[in-house]
């Protein structure tokens, strides 16, 4: 579905502190299945993950989704796809203060102009899937570590997403939380979506929703025993 | 339609967002508004007294004669007027006294102008409100009343003691705050001036597109005379309003340039969490133009509310407050000034003016911190 | 110098436009010289964000000449009791030698920002912006236009001098200078209206045709600049007088005073957008066969060219209702 070719990102090229963040990655990511992308930090995990997501753009090498070449696209065009192909969630949750729950999962549409009735619609059919239908017009900052995670996935499915992007997820939560996380990421991988986490919690890559896991160190890939 | 949903989305968040971040952004609308509130005063000042010299010379005799002699105003032989009479076009020719005369005691510059229903009254005077509100008596400085008495000095060091009778209305304060109306043997006494002159000609003409010609004719006949036509006089007001004003807004552009500054200031130096917000709509699929239309409805917001509320604001303060600030200014340098009321004036040119000088500045220094600020790139919050 | 408020607005506005025209000129060279699409290096990455820059100071500088087109000629309007026998804008332009070059420069300018706008609109729909280089060029050419325009207004109204009472001898103005500017394009009436009533059917119908075949937008362009100055003579020599009422009034500038209900404003507007509209299906004809914009740019024809009709329709009516029920019936030849 995702497919990476010879992949490098440098930040601040030729200037002192340029830094290579990750090189000569071939990778290719495939539909429905869910990836974890393992590594410690500084391993450029992030980094690939922004540019599988479509977030930023390598500096050489070429990206390909669902066959159609992303890397010299420029921005609003790559946006728009990325807002229909990608929910993103962070690490920390990212949600906007002072807004609710509901205005939260409803921005990602607010620039296609849809009419607010059934966008409205849409919002709370997921806030109700995961049980914060009675959190929906509280105030961000009041919601529980877990009711943030929950909203925080919510607007990442806006769009009707076919590929979920997580980035350390479960950093800031619990145990318990945590597999929460995963099983949701079970529901939605069971429909049909693509996921893509980087994550250096045991908790995720050893979680049997993962189907398949890549290493990075230093910025490149690991060859593992199972997998590319 | 969809790009007025989106709009009205964007608007809601911007207006929700400018609501979280009260404290900076009320400090800007209120030094804008400010800055409005100035120079909304000043123009509307300008145009309003510009106004009422409009009305007020409406009044004005179409053409007045006067003598130069070595290019200071003199009196002018009555037998001009005869010689004037028989140019074709004019309808009539009078003689007009009047002079100034300086009241050490208050002092005060008083305008004297002999009125003919005054002739047959000798001994009484009409006069203006400021010359009564700011008169020296034989009391002490005072209001004057009816039967209060000015004492005059003559030209031939004798005192004539006029009692004032009655007082002009003060809807005309502007052009009668310091004026005498006195009976003209009264006048040639004060001034000692004899009765073959008077200090000016007024002309009334049958065809006003003539004036220029007959003014022609008149320095022919006499080349000592200037001709002054009320259009002149309207020209010349206008444009000594029109400097004053402008004048008056060179030394507010100080003000200006620090508001624009100041605006500068704050579109440059986002807070962090004004950062991060922005890039949370870029990670989840906002566009950088859509990032600049935010910005675009900010300024907006800012700039209308700055706008409507500083217009109000000047318009109390020019007319229900007469201007207080700035009317000493553009009034010009007096002892006596007319108390009156200005009226209301304004139009879509004045708003017009006031945007370009405000808005179009404040837009223009926005434009390049907006930008930088909706170029974040769309994983800076991964990375943050 | 004449410290009036309305002139510093001017001067500030259009120094500022100029400035941003001269900024966005810069960027745009350095972005000519180091594109490159296919590179995916933070300079290229840059330079793509500069391209919104652009298009933002562009945008409001367009927006900006606009308001400056009218505050100018309304300037002008207040400023006209100052000297003898200016009775209205035209007189006051006529004052020095500056005045009305300065109004068609500033004209020309907003038909030149509205036309790059639409170019930029263009490639911007493109998936590896084609015209880049193009449209920055054009930028190049606009760019010195409003510097040229900047310095004529500010010319014309530093030099700009009241005539007012001066202290010494008698000083007399001949009352009749020259108003009628407008006499000079108030062709006789049959004439006008011969020309205008044959242009005006062939731009709709050539518009027309490019609306429904998105084919000959040269033609439509050149129709809708030719239209563009045909209907200012026509609203000058006889349109204008049914608003008025006086066979004998034909100022341009009237028209935008409140007595006769900004009717002004309506007019021009509906000028100046058929003209941009109908002249920027032409302007991007030339790259039809560029692959990226070939599904782009028909469509964006057919609607430039439904815009630039309705403009030309809506200005028909407004001047078509003037003139039939006005109350001044002129002998129609």
């Amino acid at each position: 579905m995702i497919h990476l070719d010879n992949i490098r990102k440098v930040f601040n090229a030729g200037k002192p502190n340029e830094f290579v963040a990750i090189d000569a990655v071939h990778l290719t990511i495939d539909a429905q299945r869910a990836t974890a992308l393992k590594g410690p930090s500084g391993s450029g995990k992030t980094t690939l993950l922004s540019i599988l997501g479509c977030m930023a753009r390598p500096t050489s090498g070429r990206i390909t989704l669902k066959n159609r070449e992303m890397s010299s696209l420029p921005e609003r065009f790559l946006t728009e796809i990325r807002r229909e192909t990608f929910g993103v969630i962070f690490q920390q949750f990212n949600l906007i203060k002072g807004l609710t729950p509901l205005e939260n999962v409803m921005i990602p549409a607010y620039p296609k102009g849809e009419n607010f009735a059934s966008l409205k619609k849409r919002a709370m059919e997921l806030l109700d899937m995961l049980n914060l239908a009675d959190k929906a017009q509280a105030k961000v900052e009041w919601l529980s570590g877990g009711e943030a995670q929950r909203t925080a996935i919510a607007r990442a499915l806006i769009n009707n997403p076919t590929i979920i992007i997580a980035d350390e997820p479960t950093a800031h939560l619990d145990s318990r939380l945590s597999l929460e996380f995963m099983e949701i990421m079970r529901r939605l991988k069971e429909e049909g979506k693509t996921i893509l986490i980087a994550s250096h919690d045991p908790l995720v890559y050893e979680s049997n929703v993962i189907d398949r896991i890549v290493e990075m160190r230093d910025g490149k890939l690991v060859v593992h025993g199972d997998g590319r | 339609m969809r790009a007025i949903a989106k709009q009205r989305y964007i608007l809601d968040l911007v207006l929700s967002s400018m609501a979280r971040r009260k404290g900076k952004n009320i400090a800007l609308v209120l030094v804008y508004t400010f800055v409005l509130f100035l120079l909304a005063s000043v123009l509307f000042s300008v145009e309003s007294l510009k106004r009422e010299a409009k009305l007020i010379l409406q009044d004005a005799p179409e053409m007045t004669v006067q003598r130069l002699t070595a290019g200071r105003q003199d009196l002018i032989p009555t037998d001009f007027i005869a010689s004037i009479s028989t140019i074709r076009g004019v309808q009539s020719v009078e003689g007009r006294l009047w002079g100034y005369y300086y009241d050490a005691l208050s002092g005060a510059n008083f305008t004297l102008m002999v009125n003919t229903a005054l002739n047959d009254k000798m001994g009484e005077i009409v006069i203006g409100t400021g010359v009564a509100r700011r008169s020296n008596t034989d009391s002490g400085l005072r209001t004057l009343g009816k039967n209060d008495i000015i004492p005059f000095k003559t030209a031939d060091s004798s005192v004539l003691p006029l009692t004032v009778k009655g007082f002009l209305p003060s809807t005309s304060e502007l052009v009668t705050a310091d004026l005498i109306l006195v009976s003209e043997s009264d006048f040639r006494r004060i001034f000692a001036i004899g009765k073959d002159l008077v200090t000016d000609l007024v002309l009334k003409v049958k065809n006003g597109k003539e004036l220029g010609t007959i003014a022609g004719k008149i320095t022919q006949i006499h080349p000592d005379t200037r001709p002054i036509v009320r259009e002149d006089i309207l020209r010349t007001y206008e444009a000594i309003f029109d400097w004053r004003g402008g004048v008056t807004m060179m030394v507010l552009s100080g003000v200006l340039f620090a508001f624009v500054i100041l605006a500068w200031d704050k579109a440059t130096g986002l807070s962090a969490e004004e950062k991060r917000e922005i890039g949370i709509l870029k990670a989840v699929g906002w566009e950088t133009s859509d990032i600049l239309l935010m910005k675009f409805w900010e300024g907006a917001a800012i700039s209308l509310s700055a706008f409507f509320l500083g217009i109000l604001l000047a318009y109390c303060h020019i007319f229900l407050a007469s201007s207080i600030l700035f009317a000493p200014i553009l009034k010009g340098w007096s002892v006596l000034y007319p108390h009156f009321r200005l009226t209301p004036y304004i139009n879509g040119y004045q708003i017009a003016t006031l945007f370009f000088l405000t808005v179009i500045p404040y837009t223009v220094v926005t434009i390049v911190p907006s930008w930088r600020s909706a170029t974040i790139d769309p994983d800076s919050v991964m990375r943050m | 110098m004449m410290f009036h408020p309305g002139i510093f607005a001017l001067l500030l506005g259009s120094g500022l436009t100029a400035a941003m025209l001269c900024y966005s000129a810069y960027e745009g060279l350095r972005i000519i010289g180091s594109w490159d699409i296919d590179c995916g290096s933070e300079q290229q990455l840059e330079l793509e964000r500069k391209t919104y820059l652009i298009s933002t100071l562009m945008s409001y500088a367009m927006g900006f000449q606009l308001l400056s087109l009218f505050l100018f000629i309304y300037t002008a309007d207040t400023l006209s009791p100052l000297f003898i026998g200016a009775m209205c804008a035209a007189g006051s332009l006529k004052v020095n030698g500056f005045g009305y070059p300065t109004l068609m420069i500033k004209i020309g300018s907003c038909l030149l920002a509205g036309l790059w706008l639409i170019v930029n609109s263009t490639d911007n729909k493109a998936h590896d912006y084609p015209l880049i280089r193009i449209k920055y060029w054009l930028l190049l050419l606009i760019a010195p236009l409003l510097i040229v325009e900047t310095t004529l207004q500010g010319v014309y109204l530093l030099s700009l001098r009241p005539n007012i009472i001066t202290s010494c001898c008698a000083v007399l103005f001949s009352a009749d200078a020259d108003t009628a500017m407008s006499d000079l394009l108030a062709l006789p009436h049959w004439l006008a209206q011969a020309i205008f009533f044959v242009s005006a059917p062939m731009t709709l119908a050539t518009g027309l045709y490019v609306y429904l075949k998105a084919k000959g937008a040269i033609l439509f362009a050149v129709a809708t600049l030719c239209h563009f100055v045909i209907s200012i003579v026509a609203l000058i020599s006889f349109i204008s007088i049914y608003f008025y009422e006086l066979p004998t009034h034909h100022c341009p500038f009237c028209l935008l005073h409140q007595e006769y209900g900004y009717i002004g404003y309506f007019l021009y507007a509906a000028i100046l957008v058929g003209a941009i509209s109908g002249m920027g299906t032409g302007i991007i004809n030339p790259f039809r066969s560029i692959a990226s914009l070939h599904q782009v740019i028909p469509p964006m024809q057919k609607k430039l060219a439904m815009i630039s009709m309705s403009a030309t329709l809506v200005f028909m009516l407004i001047a078509g209702y003037a003139v039939l029920f006005s109350n001044l019936s002129m002998a129609m030849e």
